[in-house]
C-alpha cells in the first residue's frame, strides 16, 4: 500500500471515471447496470428486514381463525380488529408494568446522565496520581462478564431486603452509570477546549460550577446520547427485572410481556398469536418512535460506543 | 547570596503552590470519580472477590456456606453433562453465529457505503431491527418460527421445501436463533458504516491513480484501514455470544412441560444454566463457579484475540510491530 500511496512517480491525471465520462459523454452502461443490481438488492434486503414487522403488525389486527387458517397474508378480513390491542393489553396488568417501567427508567435517566457526567468530567479534566491506571480498569470492566458479580451482589441485595423492590434497578445506576456512559462522555469533555475553563476559573468559578454551568451545556448532545441509551437499556432490561422483581404486579412491561408469552402456552390450547402480537408491538412502538425521531443521535452514538438497541 | 536566597524561596513557594494546587486538582478530581470508585468497590470488586470465594463453598440460601474446597470444579467438569452440554451449544452457536454476523455485518456496510441516490432510506430500513427490543423482537420471531402458521416455514413451503421444527426441533433450535440474530446484523453494520465513512477519500484516489482494481483498494486499503473496527465488533460480539440470555428465554420458555433451554436443553446456552443453578435450584456456590469458569473462558478467548490482533490490526499514527 506504501508503495500505492508515496510512489516517487506522481502525476495528477483526472479521475478516471471523470475521463472516462468525458469522452463516452454518460456514465458507462455498465455502470448504470451495476446500479440496477445495486438497487435491486437493496429492495430484497428491505423486504427481508421489513415485511416480518408488516406482518406482525398484520397478525396484531387479523381475527384469530384468519391468524391460523391464512397467516400469510397482510390484510386483516373482514376488517382490522383493533379490539385485539385492548384484548391484549387488559389481559395482562400492562397499564401497571408500563408505569413500573417508567419509574424505573426515570430514575435510571437522571442517575446515570448525572453521575456519568462528573465521573467523566474527573477523567477527562483533573491530573491526579493512578488516573490512567484507573481508567484502564475502568475500560476492562467493559469486558467483565456480569454474571460473576451477579450472584453475591444478589445475595448482598436481598440481605438489605432490597429484593422486590426497584433499588436494586436504580441505585447502581448512580455510580457512574457505567464504563460505557463514561468513556463516551469522557471522549466527548476532551474535544472541549480547556480554555473554557481556564478563563471561568479565573472568574473564580469552583471546578463544580465550571462543570454545572460551562461544561454540561456543552455537552447537551453528548449527555442526549447517553440519556437515549438509557431509556432503552432500562425499557428492554429483561435479566435485572426477572431475578430482582418477584411479586407480579411489580413487572416492568418487558417481564409483563413475557408473563404474557408464557400464560398464552400454558393454559390456552390455541395460541392467540394476534394478541401476542399486539403486545409485542406495543412493547416496541418507544424504540421504534425513538429510533425515527432521534435517528442522527442514535446512529452517531451507536458507532461511538458500539452499543446494541 | 540574599538575592540568591530570596530567588530560591521564591522558586520554593512556587513549587510550593504548585504541589498546594497539584494536590486540589487531585482532590478535586477524586471527589468527581468518587462516584464511579465507590461502585467499582462495593458492584464489582467485592461481589468479584465474594463469588471467587463462594465458588469454593456449598451454599444454598437456607444454609451458611460451607468450605468444599475444589469440590464445585471438580463435579462441573467431572460429572456435570448439563455443564458441557451448555458449554457445547455456546461454543456451537459463537463458532457458527460470530463470522456470520462478522461478515454479513460487512457485506451490508460495503453495500450501504455505496454512492447511490437514496442509499440513507434503505439505511435506515436495514437497521431498524437492531434497535429492537430484544424480549419483542423474540416474540415476534417465536411466531416467525412457528412450525405450522409461521413466516418462515410458509415460504419455505411456497418453495416446495418442508420446513424443520425450528425451535422444537433439536437439531434446528440454535440454528434458529442464529438465524433471529441475523434480522438484526443492521448492530453490527452501522458500526463498520461509520468506520468505513472515516477511511480517507484520497487513499482510494492514489490507489486508483496507480491501477489498483476493486480487489485490490479493498484487500490493500478498506481491510486495513477498517481492522480497528473489525476487532472491535469481534470482540464484542464474541462477549455478547457469551452471554446470550433474554432472547434464549423468550424464545424456548412455555412449550408444554418444557424450561426455557429445550428441547432438550438444545438451547441451554451458559448464562442460562447459570441462571437456573442460581436462581431456580439455589445452590449459590456452585452457580458462583460457574461465573468464573466464564470469566477466565472470556478472558482466554478476548486475551487471545488481543495477541493476535497485534498481526492484523492497523492502528493509523502507531509504527507497525
Amino acid at each position: 500500500m506504501d508503495t500505492l500511496v508515496t510512489g516517487k512517480k506522481r502525476y495528477m491525471p483526472l479521475p478516471l471515471e471523470k475521463v472516462r465520462q468525458s469522452i463516452l459523454g454518460r456514465k458507462s452502461s455498465r455502470r448504470v447496470l451495476g446500479s440496477a443490481v445495486l438497487y435491486a438488492i437493496l429492495a430484497l434486503g428491505s423486504l427481508a428486514f421489513l415485511y416480518p414487522l408488516a406482518w406482525a403488525f398484520a397478525t396484531s389486527l387479523k381475527p384469530l381463525p384468519q391468524v391460523i387458517n391464512e397467516p400469510l397474508g397482510l390484510i386483516p378480513r373482514p376488517a382490522p380488529q383493533w379490539s385485539n390491542y385492548l384484548e391484549a393489553l387488559t389481559a395482562q396488568p400492562f397499564a401497571r408494568y408500563t408505569l413500573n417501567t417508567l419509574i424505573i427508567v426515570t430514575f435510571n435517566i437522571i442517575a446515570v446522565v448525572g453521575s456519568g457526567a462528573l465521573v467523566a468530567y474527573g477523567f477527562a479534566r483533573f491530573r491526579f496520581p493512578g488516573r490512567d491506571t484507573l481508567f484502564t480498569v475502568l475500560l476492562a470492566t467493559m469486558m467483565l462478564p456480569g454474571q460473576v458479580t451477579l450472584i453475591p451482589t444478589y445475595v448482598f441485595f436481598s440481605k438489605i431486603r432490597w429484593v422486590d423492590t426497584y433499588k436494586p434497578l436504580i441505585i447502581p445506576a448512580f455510580f457512574g452509570g457505567g464504563a460505557f456512559t463514561i468513556f463516551l462522555l469522557r471522549q466527548f469533555f476532551m474535544t472541549l477546549p480547556l480554555d473554557l475553563d481556564d478563563a471561568a476559573r479565573m472568574d473564580g468559578a469552583g471546578f463544580f460550577r465550571i462543570f454545572l454551568y460551562i461544561l454540561v451545556p456543552l455537552a447537551k448532545p453528548a449527555l442526549a446520547t447517553i440519556a437515549i441509551f438509557t431509556f432503552l437499556g432500562a425499557w428492554n432490561d429483561f435479566f435485572g427485572p426477572l431475578i430482582y422483581l418477584n411479586s407480579k404486579e411489580k413487572a416492568t412491561i418487558a417481564l409483563g410481556v413475557y408473563y404474557f408469552r408464557i400464560s398464552q402456552f400454558q393454559f390456552v390450547n390455541i395460541i392467540k398469536w394476534n394478541l401476542l402480537m399486539a403486545a409485542s408491538l406495543v412493547f416496541m412502538l418507544p424504540s421504534l418512535i425513538i429510533f425515527f425521531l432521534a435517528q442522527d443521535t442514535f446512529t452517531k452514538g451507536i458507532s461511538l460506543t458500539g452499543v446494541r438497541g | 547570596m540574599a538575592v540568591a536566597a530570596k530567588g530560591e524561596s521564591v522558586v520554593l513557594s512556587g513549587y510550593r503552590r504548585k504541589s498546594r494546587l497539584a494536590r486540589r486538582e487531585a482532590l478535586e478530581g477524586f471527589i468527581c470519580i468518587s462516584p464511579w470508585l465507590v461502585g467499582l468497590l462495593i458492584f464489582t470488586a467485592a461481589p468479584l472477590i465474594a463469588s471467587f470465594y463462594m465458588s469454593f463453598t456449598s451454599w444454598t440460601v437456607t444454609y451458611s456456606p460451607r468450605w468444599i474446597g475444589l469440590e464445585n470444579y471438580r463435579y462441573m467438569f467431572f460429572e456435570d453433562s448439563r455443564f458441557w452440554k451448555s458449554l457445547y451449544n455456546t461454543v456451537y452457536y459463537l463458532v457458527l453465529s460470530v463470522p456470520l454476523y462478522m461478515v454479513g455485518g460487512l457485506i451490508t456496510a460495503l453495500l450501504m457505503n455505496a454512492n447511490l441516490k437514496g442509499i440513507q432510506f434503505f439505511r435506515t430500513i436495514w437497521y431498524l431491527p437492531a434497535v429492537l427490543p430484544s424480549v419483542g423482537t423474540a416474540l415476534l420471531w417465536v411466531w416467525m418460527l412457528n412450525p405450522e402458521s409461521g413466516l418462515i416455514n410458509r415460504i419455505l413451503g411456497q418453495l416446495g421445501i418442508e420446513g424443520p421444527r425450528w425451535l422444537l426441533s433439536e437439531a434446528w433450535a440454535k440454528p434458529a436463533i442464529i438465524l433471529m440474530g441475523l434480522w438484526g446484523v443492521g448492530g453490527v453494520m452501522i458500526i463498520y458504516l461509520a468506520g468505513l465513512r472515516s477511511i480517507p477519500r484520497d487513499l482510494y484516489e492514489a490507489a486508483e491513480v496507480d491501477g489498483a482494481g476493486v480487489w485490490r483498494k479493498f484487500s490493500s486499503i478498506t481491510i486495513p484501514m477498517l481492522s480497528p473496527v473489525i476487532f472491535f465488533n469481534l470482540i464484542m460480539q464474541i462477549i455478547g455470544a457469551f452471554q446470550i440470555f433474554s432472547v434464549v428465554v423468550v424464545l424456548t420458555s412455555g412449550y408444554v412441560g418444557e424450561r426455557p433451554g429445550g428441547p432438550a436443553d438444545a438451547t441451554l446456552f451458559y448464562v442460562l444454566y447459570l441462571y437456573q443453578e442460581g436462581f431456580q435450584n439455589l445452590r449459590m456456590g456452585y452457580a458462583s463457579a460457574l461465573a468464573w469458569v466464564l470469566l477466565i473462558i472470556t478472558l482466554l478467548v478476548t486475551g487471545m484475540q488481543f495477541k493476535i490482533a497485534g498481526r492484523w490490526v492497523y492502528y493509523e499514527g502507531l509504527p507497525k510491530k
